[in-house]
């Protein structure tokens, strides 16, 4: 037993308190083990203290439910006669990876359906297993000696399967960063939908209910730790891709049976413009085995900082707008240089709730027993930016510096001699500080003409410009052509100089150029 | 209240909005307005003593008009209460009681970001 230390008399040494694992097992298997989840724990420690804590409380339930893509299951569908190897297979229309062997399939949650695009894919197939639907399996044989069949197909159930078993890559992120959008238009991204000029923030997590939160440093959380999985009992089987704790950004790869999963904390989902996604209940018991975690499992929605991002900048770093709390996020505002912004969080804090409450239920009626890991997870990970072999033209590389621009109050029929006499039709408009403000091109000239409008520059110019600067990648300025359906972009430096223009012309001939060499 | 008016083709170039208002003497906001050259489709906010009487005289110049009570739904059984629909929403529709995310229909202007917005696709607008 531990040593009992009820009143501990003043200015005596003081005794670290400490329990095993087994011990509080033992209190699971006699009903005795005292259970609360991470969202009570805080007021407790700061109550009886950790020592105290350590003595009151044998273990702390997390939850999470967010959309977790990286997810997906591993199906053995049994062997047909005769035998197909499976080269290729769809689920529902949703192709899965059969190059595992003969008849087992990796479905991943991301995947989107042939037939119904973003609406429907691998998440939602998972999701119609799980509620014990019919699954249309459609497959193509590699045809061998010993695998003759050259295609197969059938419908399914969940039931019909040998095994089912959700493999998930990376889940349960400690933290993660939060999104703004400074464009002007709207973003439909992995982060949901982000609003113009910074209209709203989303947030993905479960602040000081998550897993990770409430055991950072790995005391208890390892290799083989039994766990809350879409209802089931699962098992973390390592660190996630992309785990940095290092950073605060430590992940879990998760393993789990999906004939005992349900469908309460296991759902598709779809993200507008992004792609299917599903969203996966974890929780994770953390033992009070010793003060340390007693403080650690303490830890509140204020102690847990994360980044604002500006999802605006399509690059791998996107620009950090502030740090925040979580108990900010929570708050549904937050301030962005002095403006308050409507925030809300794309995970639900209601279901983590549940799954901290259900795994809390099951500990205390004996139905869930804690394991000791085979090792901790690594304490330092790697998430480096991916090695790009092929080049990768920025517009800089390609745009023309060649650029005349004109002054608002030059005369409608002076722009049209310019444009004449020069190889451009598109002329961008300064300022007397040559600052960008405007842009006016052959056509707005035409235009102007052909109703006998022949004023200034200025009565005619387009004021909203979209714009590129020297540094972003071409495909991105091809992005930004066609999405405005504009043949030209004037390109800026950070002082709204303009240094070039970008067309697509300019495109045209680069990519005619790569063709023939 | 919320009135939803669908302008037919003979009618769209006249100034319906307008002359109801001299008629009435109501203040009626106009939340939402789609007008092309041939149909128009106006989402109206005007007081409650005044819906009928708005209703009728819209309903006499030729215009359908539907009375939005409920213009937005959310299916209980789909939403996960995450709260996605809350920040995206421009009239403040959505918000949490608790860790459960509620509704206000009778804010809604069916402008429709929520429905992309909603992960688990459990909003719909009605009469669209």
């Amino acid at each position: 037993m531990y040593p009992q230390l009820f009143n501990n008399p003043p200015f005596t040494k003081k005794v670290v308190q400490e329990k095993s694992l087994s011990e509080i097992n033992e209190r699971i298997r006699d009903g005795s083990v005292r259970v609360v989840t991470a969202e009570e724990m805080p007021d407790l420690v700061d109550e009886l203290g950790t020592d105290g804590a350590v003595r009151e409380v044998d273990v702390v339930t997390t939850g999470t439910f967010g959309a977790m893509c990286s997810s997906g299951v591993f199906l053995n569908l049994g062997h047909s006669d005769p035998p197909i190897k499976i080269a290729k297979a769809w689920l529902n229309e949703v192709e899965a990876y059969g190059g595992v062997a003969a008849v087992d399939l990796f479905l991943g949650a991301a995947q989107p359906s042939l037939d119904r695009g973003n609406e429907y894919g691998g998440a939602h197939v998972i999701e119609d297993l799980v509620m014990g639907k019919e699954v249309e399996v459609k497959a193509q044989g590699a045809v061998t000696d010993c695998y003759p069949r050259l295609d197969l197909e059938t419908s399914l159930r969940l039931e019909d399967l040998n095994q089912a078993t959700m493999i998930n890559p990376r889940n349960a992120f400690q933290r993660y960063s939060a999104a703004t959008n400074t464009t002007n238009r709207t973003l439909h991204t992995y982060m949901g939908t982000l609003l113009p000029r910074q209209g709203n923030v989303t947030f993905n997590g479960a602040g000081a209910l998550n897993p990770i939160c409430n055991d950072p440093d790995f005391e208890y959380i390892g290799v083989g730790t039994r766990i809350f999985l879409c209802g089931s009992q699962g098992y973390i089987i390592g660190s996630g891709t992309q785990h940095l704790p290092q950073e605060g950004f430590a992940n879990l790869m998760l393993k789990g049976d999906l004939k005992e999963m349900g469908n309460d904390y296991l759902r598709a989902a779809t993200f507008q413009d992004y792609g299917p996604s599903l969203y996966v209940g974890v929780g994770v018991p953390i033992p009070v085995l010793n003060e340390n975690i007693a403080r650690k499992t303490a830890v509140r929605d204020k102690d847990i900082v994360t980044e604002i991002h500006d999802y605006g900048v399509p690059r791998r770093s996107r620009p950090e707008i502030r740090s925040v709390t979580y108990e900010e996020l929570y708050s549904g505002f937050v301030d962005i240089n002095g403006k308050e912004v409507k925030a809300s969080s794309l995970s639900s804090r209601h279901v983590a709730r549940q799954i901290a409450g259900a795994l809390k239920d099951q500990i205390l009626r004996g139905e869930f027993f804690l394991s000791a890991s085979v090792e901790p997870l690594a304490s330092v990970g790697r998430c480096d930016p991916m090695k790009q072999t092929k080049e990768f033209p920025l517009v800089g590389d390609v745009m023309s510096y060649n650029v005349m621009t004109v002054h608002e109050d030059i005369r409608i029929d002076e722009a049209a001699q310019i444009i004449v006499g020069g190889p451009v039709d598109h002329l961008p408009v300064v300022s007397e500080d040559e600052k960008l403000m405007g842009i006016v091109t052959a056509w707005d000239i035409s235009k102007a003409v052909a109703s006998g409008n022949v004023s200034r520059v200025s009565g005619i110019m387009t004021r909203k410009v979209f714009v590129v600067s020297p540094d972003e990648p071409l495909e991105l300025a091809a992005r930004k052509l066609d999405h405005h359906t504009i043949s030209a972009l004037p390109v800026v430096d950070k002082d709204d100089h303009v240094i070039g223009m970008i067309s697509s012309d300019d495109l045209s001939r680069l990519f005619s150029k790569r063709r023939s060499d | 209240m919320k009135l939803m008016l669908h302008v037919f083709p003979e009618i769209v170039r006249q100034p319906l909005i307008a002359s109801v208002i001299l008629e009435t003497g109501a203040l009626i906001n106009i939340e939402r307005a789609k007008v092309d050259a041939i149909t128009g489709e106006i989402l109206i906010d005007v007081s409650s003593d005044k819906c009928m009487e708005v209703k009728k005289a819209f309903e006499k110049r030729g215009t359908k008009v539907s009375l939005l009570e409920m213009p937005v739904v959310k299916d209980d059984d789909e939403c996960i209460h995450c709260g996605a629909c809350i920040s995206i929403c421009p009239t403040g529709t959505f918000r949490f009681e608790g860790s459960l995310v509620v509704a206000d229909p009778g804010k809604c202007v069916q402008c429709g970001a929520c429905v992309t917005a909603c992960p688990q696709r459990a909003l719909e607008l009605t009469l669209k």
